[in-house]
């Protein structure tokens, strides 16, 4: 779907304004578009508080495909509308503004959440009233709901090939692994996962070392020693770190401080991306890595095109792309691809439509929905660059489908199905 | 302020309060009107959205606690910034019991053990989970685990004579200080994520308007109750004294009466109620969370008090719809913008209104 | 010295036949512009060749500075760039290598730096075929630092080599090293030396007896550096608080301000290469000022109505709180902002004895020193400073002696904001600078300045000084937030059983 020359004319203030309108009046202008009434979209991101640093980025994205839609000729022929709340990074707060954007400001799908728990909080209200939830961020899995798309990765899609790839001779052949995370339900899930794949592996439970810290934890020095202690032991040795958001900036600037190189204890990451590094001098991570399914130093058709739409909105020069928003693009061209094959916005039909659908995603693969309600990914292993930017090292040769079920956990055997 | 509250009320202060008595009862009626309406059809003019009696409902129990703040508070000059964690640990108490109803159907199907603690390895229940699959024992310590701590922390505060701001610094880290402890998924309760996906209340399935409507109507019978109780409480001779000591503690004292007793039994009955509205606002959100412990939540009611008008009862009450009114509003409206007009409004009113919304009403009346 | 390297090298370089010397470094060099793994045999080849060309060309790659022309070609460093020429990107088992290749070549370097960190990636690499280059590079080697590297170098080269002599030697000598390294690299020696697993056993043994007070030291040094941020976060928090009795619920917001002011002077700062490293420095006042101007704003338009009601200007500071905290987020926007720390703050610095110490903590215990010394020497020494104790000790009788005690007033918020603002600075050398920055360190500034002493500045030093310790040695065994809550549920007790903290002050003023 070539989607050339998108030259927004309208700028974000009053794309944003017009976002406002719609939920408090009806907007005055209906230019060109067909005499039914606009299509809604809800965004449900935190725009205060301690998310407010990663989530703000996803309403611009979202904002900017509404932009981009309605250049286009709106969707059906009418109007695309979206309407912008701050659930404020306050859980049930989530869930209230949920049931407000499908209740009283009538959206046709939600675009939405970061947190997981956030993602929890709304998902009772979403199955209750059958609405549609397009989820961007990468999860620990363990939950498949007829309301929700994920697109974002599932643990296959990220964890898994980034430690295979520590254990390999580019990765540095790591045979002990520390285990870093925040204590949260994505990295307490994915360090299962881990550890039980590394299991399989041959790596024995003294070689794996498991720490957790609460959010925002800022006091780094006590765990990056105990980390080059346990690097001490005679094994080649890796950081694998489910660390949030903001805890990454104290921790990466004591690995440098404390002097811990790419060469000796590598680290590969799964919260970090282009604009977490943005925070953080980069020169002394070099080396370091993160595993995503997009970065924005990707070459692809797709990837320039989505970049550059991404500059114009913006019209900021150091603002970066990342994979949240990567995801959240691909989420939205989908749900627009679904509404025109379904000719209409109702939620089951939608739902239907979206088995199936392709997007020539900025990664540079098509990504298809599965039934799964998960996307296809591919994995790309990349080095942090002095720029703040990442180098893919490795990638897969193709995207590949979610187990958002892992067997790598026993209990999922126990699982009541449907 | 205090003053005109504590004397007799002049003639025409007891004409206002007749008027307030009307417009209060009104308000009760158009709110037990809600769930009501919410049944008409979709397109009929007064259909209230599920949206509105659900928001509604949790503004209910946030009343409640603005009440148990305001009982401490405005009458007793205790300003606890730590209720939020009574009204949590009221919130964890019920969402215990809620957790344990989900019984089999949770993702991995297990008997008894919730899911997150399958996950988490657990082979079975730890002991503090027993007894929670029984409503009355949950309900009980939804009031009594609050009743417990607010009287260990308020013994050991009154008996060394904190007061005042110190007070409030040792509630607040109180209250931190379980935010970070429940955070911990070691704790046993879900760490981050906490409960979430309730199935059922008493034998009801939660998430049809059934339900919302009894949780509606129990957070407002429990609103009356808690209100006509500190009514009666600040109304009786105890709570002469409570202003006084608000006022004067010192000369409370040297007058013979026991002061730390009176203290600790005005806090322990504020964080009991406290732990009532935690326990109804949980299931009507479904969701229970250690964020509910954050410091800036326990600062937020107390603003609701400060707004509405401390030392009224019914300034807390009225505190507690509007900022929150107000707060749902803005959200939608002006999602950049909520936090300067919110904060404004916290600063408008400690300057310029003292005496809280109540006051501006009083003190309009001829 | 340097003729004679040299000329060293030209020998070993004849060695080979000329020619055959010739192809084999042009064959490597162009490797390196080859996928990773040509290029890690590259790398090793052209470290292997000993030929000091390689040297310039490795380091451009190690820097990302190298090259590549469209046609796959490799650019010599220093030459124009050609148009559609990119650097060449390298992985980490490149970075390896080089490391090794760099570390072998540049032994002999004429520069002892070099030599120094030659020596010690060659240490890294563990090779036993960098043996004989270090007994050669030993041979001349006179200053005393990079002999024992290269002594060390060579333990760890014979370790992997097959003279079971020379490995007992080796062994003893990693023992006396008694660093984490030496530990690691005896540790994997023993797998594949059983039959002198009780040699490295015992040498193990003697580093880990050296490590173990070292990591006392280290830990002492972690608590105080922790304990010399709460000291700077709550210093300012110690002069609303603990002179004027204000609660300042915004008081976090004024530490953010000052982080921001920090990356702002930054920014400014950008166009003006020679200054830049002395950013830092330069926003200490900037921010100062930035956080007491906003702070005698505060006092001025809104506090003073509320003086003698501590809990409404709790709640109103609160409302403040909100409203900068939302001002921030939408001039800077809510992403992290990058603060640079200048060269002289990165990296590890080993004091005597082997504890390594982080650059950056140690200014800021340096930083948070001076500050309380200046803070006391403002209070102490200034006219300002007897103006504000007066009003503090009693106002009407200071305003009868002719003090304008509004602008006492003023210029104490000011001045304890300012304060706030400088520890911005600090902080962002260590923390996020986002909008959210001051929210964490509330609390805890609060209950260092009660815990402390309200009033009382040695208070808040020893104060801070000791939660910072006590949670740093609770952390490894309770882990860092059961360290944190034992830590806050104790203060509660110590406040209940002294509610004016370690230093209470006598008389009237403590009765606030």
């Amino acid at each position: 779907m070539p989607t050339t020359a998108v030259r927004p004319a309208v700028t974000r203030r009053a794309a944003l304004a017009a976002g406002l309108g719609s939920v408090l009046a009806a907007p005055a202008i209906r230019l060109s578009f067909g005499q039914g009434a606009p299509i809604r979209v809800g965004v449900l991101h935190s725009l205060s508080g301690t998310m407010a640093i990663s989530e703000t980025a996803l309403r611009d994205t979202v904002l900017m495909m509404v932009e981009w839609i309605n250049a286009r000729g709106g969707l059906l022929g009418r109007r695309v509308e979206a309407a912008v709340v701050d659930p404020a990074s306050n859980w049930p707060l989530f869930a209230e503004k949920a049931r407000e954007l499908l209740q009283v400001a009538k959206v046709d799908a939600v675009f939405g959440c970061w947190t997981s728990v956030s993602r929890k909080s709304v998902l009772p209200v979403f199955e209750e009233l059958n609405g549609l939830l397009f989820y961007p961020v990468q999860y620990e899995g363990e939950e498949q709901s007829r309301n929700v798309f994920y697109t974002g990765a599932a643990p296959n899609q990220q964890a898994i090939p980034a430690v295979e790839y520590l254990m390999g001779p580019d990765g540095g052949d790591a045979k002990r692994i520390a285990l870093l995370g925040t204590d949260y339900v994505y990295p307490r899930t994915t360090n299962r996962i881990l550890r039980a794949f590394l299991n399989s592996k041959g790596i024995a439970d003294a070689d794996i070392l498991e720490e957790y810290t609460p959010f925002g934890h800022s006091d780094w020095q006590g765990i990056v020693s105990r980390v080059k202690r346990f690097a001490g032991e005679g094994k080649r040795t890796a950081i694998v770190s489910t660390i949030n958001g903001d805890a990454n900036v104290p921790f990466y600037r004591e690995l440098g401080n404390q002097g811990i190189k790419a060469e000796d204890i590598p680290s590969v990451a799964f919260s970090v991306g282009e604009e977490e590094l943005a925070g953080i001098d980069a020169k002394p991570l070099v080396g370091h890595l993160a595993a995503w399914n997009y970065f924005m130093s990707v070459q692809a058709p797709a990837n320039t095109e989505f970049k550059q739409m991404w500059s114009n909105y913006i019209k900021n020069p150091r603002r970066v792309t990342n994979d949240p928003m990567e995801a959240t693009y691909t989420g939205f061209r989908m749900w627009a691809q679904a509404v025109a094959k379904a000719g209409t916005t109702a939620v089951d039909p939608v739902r239907e439509a979206m088995y199936g659908q392709k997007v020539d995603a900025p990664c540079g693969y098509a990504e298809e929905m599965h039934r799964n309600h998960h996307l296809s990914k591919p994995v790309m292993i990349g080095e942090i660059q002095a720029d703040g930017q990442f180098n893919t090292v490795w990638k897969t040769p193709a995207a590949i489908p979610a187990e958002n079920w892992s067997p790598f956990i026993p209990e999922n055997a126990n699982r009541r199905r449907g | 302020m205090s003053a005109t509250l504590a004397s007799p009320a002049p003639p025409r202060a007891a004409a206002a309060r007749n008027v307030l008595r009307w417009v209060l009862i009104g308000a009760v009626l158009l709110l037990a009107l809600l769930p009501v309406l919410n049944r008409l059809p979709l397109d009929s003019a007064l259909h209230v959205s599920d949206f509105v009696v659900s928001v509604t409902g949790k503004w209910i129990t946030y009343a409640v606690l603005a009440l148990a703040i305001d009982l401490a508070w405005g009458y007793a000059g205790i300003l606890s910034l730590g209720h939020g964690a009574f009204f949590a640990l009221g919130g964890y108490a019920i969402g215990m019991h809620l957790m344990r109803l989900i019984g089999p159907r949770g993702v991995y199907g297990h008997p008894t053990l919730p899911d997150f603690m399958v996950f988490l390895g657990y082979r079975e229940l730890p002991w503090y989970w027993w007894g929670f699959d029984h409503f009355p024992f949950a309900l009980l310590m939804a009031l009594a685990v609050p009743g417990v701590l607010a009287a260990v922390v308020g013994f050991l505060a009154f008996r060394s004579r904190i007061t005042g701001v110190y007070f409030s610094i040792i509630t607040q880290a109180l209250t931190y200080a379980l935010m970070l402890a429940f955070f911990r998924n070691d704790m046993g309760f879900g760490g981050n994520n906490g409960f979430t996906d309730f199935k059922e209340l008493l034998g009801m399935p939660l998430n049809t308007p059934n339900a919302r409507a009894m949780l509606f109507y129990a957070s407002l019978a429990s609103l009356l109750g808690a209100y006509w109780l500190c009514t009666r409480v600040t109304r009786s001779k105890l709570g002469r004294v409570l202003v006084a000591v608000r006022d004067a503690e010192s000369r409370v004292r040297f007058l013979g009466y026991d002061t730390t007793r009176i203290k600790l039994f005005v806090f322990v009955l504020s964080a009991v109620l406290a732990g009532l509205a935690g326990a109804l606002y949980v299931p009507q959100v479904g969701i229970i969370n250690p964020g509910e412990f954050s410091p800036g939540n326990s600062i937020e009611a107390v603003v609701w008090v400060a707004v509405g008008g401390r030392g009224t009862l019914v300034g807390a009450v009225l505190g507690a719809f509007s900022v929150n009114a107000l707060k749902t509003w803005l959200t939608s409206v002006a999602p950049d913008l909520w936090l300067f007009a919110l904060g404004g409004l916290f600063v408008a009113v400690t300057l310029f209104l003292p005496r809280g919304l109540i006051g501006l009403l009083r003190r309009r009346e001829p | 010295m340097a003729r004679l390297i040299r000329a060293v090298l030209l020998l070993l370089a004849l060695a080979l036949p000329a020619a055959a010397q010739q192809d084999a470094f042009d064959a490597a060099v162009s490797g390196l512009a080859g996928g990773f793994n040509q290029q890690a045999e590259a790398v090793e080849r052209l470290g292997a060749l000993g030929d000091p060309r390689a040297v310039p060309l490795l380091r451009a790659l190690a820097d990302g500075r190298l090259l590549k022309r469209p046609d796959g070609g490799l650019v010599p460093p220093g030459e124009a760039a050609p148009p559609g020429a990119e650097p060449v990107r390298v992985n980490n088992r490149v970075r390896v290598a080089l490391r090794g290749a760099l570390g072998r070549l540049q032994l002999v370097s004429p520069d002892p730096a070099e030599r120094l960190a030659a020596a010690e990636a060659v240490f890294r690499s563990r090779d036993a075929a960098n043996a004989p280059l270090l007994e050669a590079a030993l041979a001349r080697e006179s200053l005393p630092r990079i002999r024992s590297q290269m002594e060390l170098s060579l333990a760890a080269s014979r370790l992997v080599a097959a003279d079971k002599g020379a490995k007992r030697a080796a062994i003893a000598a990693l023992g006396a090293a008694g660093s984490t390294d030496a530990r690691a690299l005896l540790l994997e020696a023993r797998a594949a030396n059983p039959a002198l697993a009780a040699e490295i056993q015992t040498a193990v043994a003697a580093i880990d007896r050296r490590l173990s007070l070292r990591r006392m030291a280290e830990t002492l040094f972690q608590g105080l550096s922790l304990g010399s941020v709460l000291l700077l976060a709550a210093l300012g928090l110690a002069v609303t608080f603990g002179v004027m009795g204000v609660i300042n619920m915004a008081h976090g917001e004024m530490v953010m301000l000052g982080a921001y002011t920090t990356f702002f002077v930054q920014e400014a700062l950008r166009g003006v290469p020679w200054l830049l490293p002395w950013s830092l420095p330069l926003s200490v006042p900037a921010a100062f000022l930035v956080a007491a101007l906003v702070g005698a704003a505060i006092e001025r338009g809104l506090i003073r109505h509320l003086y003698g009601r501590p809990l409404e200007t709790l709640l109103m500071t609160f409302g403040v709180g909100m409203i900068l905290q939302q001002a921030v987020r939408t001039l800077f926007g809510a992403q992290n902002r990058e603060v640079l720390s200048p060269p002289w703050m990165q990296g590890t610095l080993t004091l005597p004895g082997g504890v390594s110490v982080t650059q950056n903590r140690l200014w800021i215990i340096v930083f948070g020193v001076a500050v309380l010394l200046a803070v006391l020497a403002a209070i102490r020494l200034t006219r300002f400073g007897l103006e504000m104790r007066a009003v503090v000790q009693n106002r009407r009788i200071a305003a009868t002696m002719g003090i304008r005690t509004g602008r006492v007033d003023a210029l104490t918020f000011a001045f304890g904001s300012g304060v706030a603002g400088m520890a911005g600075v600090a902080l962002s050398q260590i923390d996020n600078v986002s909008p959210n920055l001051g929210t964490g360190y509330i609390i805890d500034s609060f209950m260092v300045v009660v815990f402390g002493g309200v009033g009382s500045l040695a208070g808040t030093l020893v104060g801070a000084m000791t939660l910072g310790v006590v949670n740093k040695v609770l952390e490894p065994w309770a882990g860092a937030v059961l360290a944190k809550v034992a830590v806050l549920v104790a203060l509660m007790l110590f406040i209940q059983r002294r509610p004016r903290g370690l230093f209470a002050l006598r008389g009237r003023a403590a009765e606030g």
